[in-house]
């Protein structure tokens, strides 16, 4: 199962956790993303590219998915304006062990950050600014480049 | 061909969306780049750093020197940051 949802609306973990435990493996691991409050921000705006955010996520969840022969791959992310507290990205994964779920969980999350075209803007005041990559984000995804080639 | 512009690129052009007939000899997005800069100095600024700039064509995610081919859609954006 493989499910890959970008929307406006608050992520629901809840319901999203019932999903895929619905699926009866015996491992699910989860990562929430949460709009950090404390470095002065006081609203995060995220931007993506209709179309080809979905389909870079299905790509990045069905690589995982064949991986690590995952029962389920769930990425849910928000778009649009968020305030701090709030969750930006879920990620969750099911399998039979808790490596592989664990393991895969990690892998999404660090291949989202560098492969999926979102874009934050931070408000911070009456300052905006469009937030950098960051170097270590390309470190982290680039890691599982390796675990990924071998077969 | 579409062009669609994300972020401080969108910004920097001023549109998100643009639809261009694409001259004779246009054979990479790079050169595409330079022409549309040579145009207009919206987006000579926003195409000013290379190194700042990604890009897709049909949605798929290239180089700055891939080849446009039969490109319907070019799309241009900083590097992202999603999250």
């Amino acid at each position: 199962m493989i499910r890959v949802l970008v929307s406006p609306e608050p992520i629901d973990v809840t319901t999203e956790l019932a999903r895929i435990e619905a699926l009866e493996a015996g491992a699910v691991a989860t990562f929430t993303g949460i709009v950090r409050a404390d470095d002065g921000v006081s609203l995060l705006d995220l931007e993506h590219y209709p179309g080809a955010t979905e389909t870079a996520l299905e790509t990045l969840a069905a690589e995982a998915v064949a991986h690590w022969r995952l029962t389920g791959a769930i990425i849910v992310h928000r778009i649009g304006a968020m305030r701090p507290g709030e969750r930006i990205v879920l990620v969750a994964t099911a399998a039979s062990h808790r490596a592989a779920a664990l393991d895969a969980c990690a892998c999404l999350i660090d291949r989202l950050k560098t492969e999926a075209p979102f874009w934050k803007r931070e408000t911070r005041g009456r300052e905006t600014r469009w937030v950098d990559a960051r170097d270590a984000d390309h470190a982290a995804a680039d890691r599982w480049k390796t675990t990924l080639s071998d077969q | 061909m579409d062009l669609l512009y994300f972020a401080w690129v969108r910004e920097a052009v001023g549109t998100g969306h643009e639809r261009i007939d694409l001259p004779d000899g246009i054979g990479t997005i790079a050169a595409l780049l330079d022409w549309l800069a040579a145009r207009d100095p919206r987006h000579a600024a926003a195409f000013a750093d290379r190194t700042r700039l990604r890009a897709a064509i049909d949605q798929r995610f290239v180089a700055l020197d891939a080849p446009l081919d039969d490109a319907r859609e070019v799309a241009i954006f900083p590097p992202v940051t999603g999250g």
